[in-house]
């Protein structure tokens, strides 16, 4: 189990002339919370959309001791990779319950139906809307059906980008009371934010991306506990967890 | 211009609406999901046509052998942009898909032909035939294309077009052909003849466009299409290749030509070039309904099939011409009531 489930190496990510991640290295270990923190435009989201395999890269990812560079997003998703988006890009004119089945749609009938009601029971809100339309829900609903058609696809690792982001704070508590569930459940969860205090309470461990480049890096308390740090970020996540 | 007439004209109107809507559907259906404007599905309309009638004959269809022409390009073309990312899945699945399945194809029409085993095999068979093209088209011409502009695509899908009707041309030679019947015979409604075919064109038409209603809303695939056609980001991020999600699309509207062509080919004289005509008819309706809505695009298919009887009434050699101005009104009033369309160039 020493071995991480996600591993990076000299990562770049180049746009038209533009280099938004340079040499980025990070490990994600097994059932463990991960988060990325930095200011706007540091990269923190190109870095995910090329774990994903969104974006191309230069460099090295492997996943569960493989290399997964060539291998196209669809299947990374089929291995159990997943993100969840800054967007959510979630299929607005389509119900929720449709959302949610082709979450799964890497998945068999039977995983699927299965892994439906342990969503439905972890998002009762969920079930409730499932006849809606996923365009005409709150964006706290938003963001917990793109989070529920992520776990659809029964992903071993989830990347959650900004889950907080514009949701208000008794909602942004339950997204974080859920991630931790999860990784209870044995899922790895690489976490980006700009709410860095909160992140880094939930987080095992941390990454600090400063201009497409890590700029520190260590347990989650300790990064929480740097004051230069704390000066720099933790001022702007806004508000207690 | 009695009553009588116009019965007629309106029987006439919604048969050829009825073709138009199922034209315009496919349209519809292909341009969602890979944002390409089909001109070619009039090809694979008279080629259903034209295959149908060499079975009926008792003659092998040309189609066999363009399907395998059509299934060693696009089997090579694959081959070659898995050049440096070598997949022997990947190539073995398209060496089925593009090589053997056209070639057993090929050869159970060459020993089926001669036997003359009846109507309903024959067209079993001629779908059988035209179906597989559609997803090589998208393989050959489409998919390195496919983050290509919506005019780059629509420019490949008028070079398909041309390539097509001349390869229709080299195939099936200059002659028009008829097909028969679905069912034979008419019988009297008042004082309007219904001919069986008309009643089979509707028949065929509603079950065709209700099957397809079942599939998007029922089956996980007709989902992913849909998926695709309302977030593509989003329907990757699940899982659903882009690519795999063009080539159903495809499929599916090379399924619906085929069905197409054999409703049409009992009703006129079908030549290699006659598909661009019943395209843009279909073309016509699904512009009226914004490019979105079906249900909306068989209503306009219908309006589509009326302007063009009661034209050929009154002023036949100008039918084609108002069908295509009776566009014009319709742009003016879109581009007043829906205001600013956002581009859209991903």
């Amino acid at each position: 189990m020493s071995e991480p489930l996600l591993s990076v190496r000299d990562m770049c990510v180049a746009y038209g002339g533009v280099e938004a991640v340079r040499g980025v290295t990070i490990d994600a270990k097994r059932g463990s919370i991960v988060t990325v923190i930095g200011a706007n435009g540091a990269g923190k989201t190109t870095l995910l959309n090329a774990i994903m395999g969104v974006l191309p890269s230069a460099g090295a990812v492997s996943f569960d001791g493989a290399g997964i560079d060539r291998t196209p997003l669809e299947a990374r998703v089929a291995r159990g990779l997943c993100l969840v988006p800054e967007r959510r890009e979630l299929f607005s004119n389509m119900s929720v319950a449709d959302n949610l089945e082709l979450g799964g749609f890497r998945r068999s009938a039977a995983e699927r139906a299965e892994t439906l009601e342990q969503i439905y029971a972890r998002f009762p809100r969920l079930k409730e809307r499932r006849a809606q339309e996923a365009g005409t829900l709150s964006g706290g609903e938003r963001q917990m059906l793109a989070m529920g058609r992520a776990l659809m696809a029964r992903p071993r690792l989830l990347m959650l980008d900004e889950p907080s982001l514009g949701l208000a704070p008794r909602i942004v508590r339950d997204v974080f009371d859920i991630i931790v569930d999860l990784r209870r459940d044995g899922v790895t969860i690489l976490l980006v934010e700009q709410n860095a205090r909160a992140a880094l309470q939930i987080a095992d461990y941390a990454y600090v991306l400063e201009l497409g480049q890590v700029s520190a890096s260590g347990a989650a308390v300790d990064i929480a506990a740097d004051p230069r740090l704390v000066e720099s970020y933790l001022g702007l996540g806004g508000g207690d967890y | 211009m009695d009553s009588t007439i116009v019965l007629f004209l309106v029987q006439d109107a919604i048969i050829n609406g009825a073709i138009y809507a199922l034209v315009a559907v496919a349209l519809l259906l292909v341009f969602a999901v890979t944002r390409i404007i089909l001109v070619p599905q009039g090809e694979f309309v008279a080629f259903a046509a034209l295959t149908l009638a060499a079975l009926h004959a008792g003659r092998a269809p040309p189609t066999v052998w363009l399907l395998v022409a059509l299934g060693v390009l696009t089997f090579v073309s694959v081959a070659w942009r898995q050049r440096r990312f070598f997949d022997a899945r990947t190539l073995a699945v398209a060496a089925l898909a593009n090589l053997a399945l056209p070639i057993a194809l090929a050869l159970l029409a060459q020993a089926m032909a001669p036997l003359k085993l009846g109507l309903a095999s024959e067209i079993l068979l001629t779908i059988a035939l035209v179906t597989p093209m559609g997803p090589m088209i998208y393989r050959l011409a489409f998919e390195p294309l496919a983050e290509a502009s919506v005019l780059v695509l629509l420019i490949a899908a008028f070079g398909v077009h041309f390539s097509l009707t001349g390869l229709g041309l080299a195939f099936f030679g200059p002659e028009g052909v008829s097909t028969p019947a679905l069912i034979q015979g008419s019988f009297m409604i008042g004082a309007l003849v219904v001919t069986g075919q008309s009643l089979a064109v509707v028949l065929a038409t509603v079950a065709l466009l209700a099957a397809l209603g079942w599939f998007f809303r029922a089956t996980l695939f007709g989902k992913a299409l849909r998926a695709c056609a309302s977030n593509r980001l989003g329907a990757r991020l699940v899982g659903v290749s882009t690519s795999m999600a063009g080539r159903i699309a495809f499929g599916v509207a090379a399924l619906i030509g085929a069905i197409s062509g054999v409703l049409v080919g009992a009703i006129s004289t079908i030549y290699y070039d006659s598909g661009f005509l019943i395209g843009l008819k279909g073309f016509v309706a699904a512009i009226i309904a914004g490019l979105s809505s079906y249900a909306g695009a068989g209503v306009a298919a219908i309006a589509v099939g009326l302007v063009e009887s009661f034209s050929s009434f009154w002023a036949s050699a100008y039918k084609e011409a108002l069908v295509f101005a009776a566009i014009i009104p319709v742009l003016v009033w879109r581009s007043l009531v829906v205001g600013h369309i956002e581009e859209d160039e991903e």
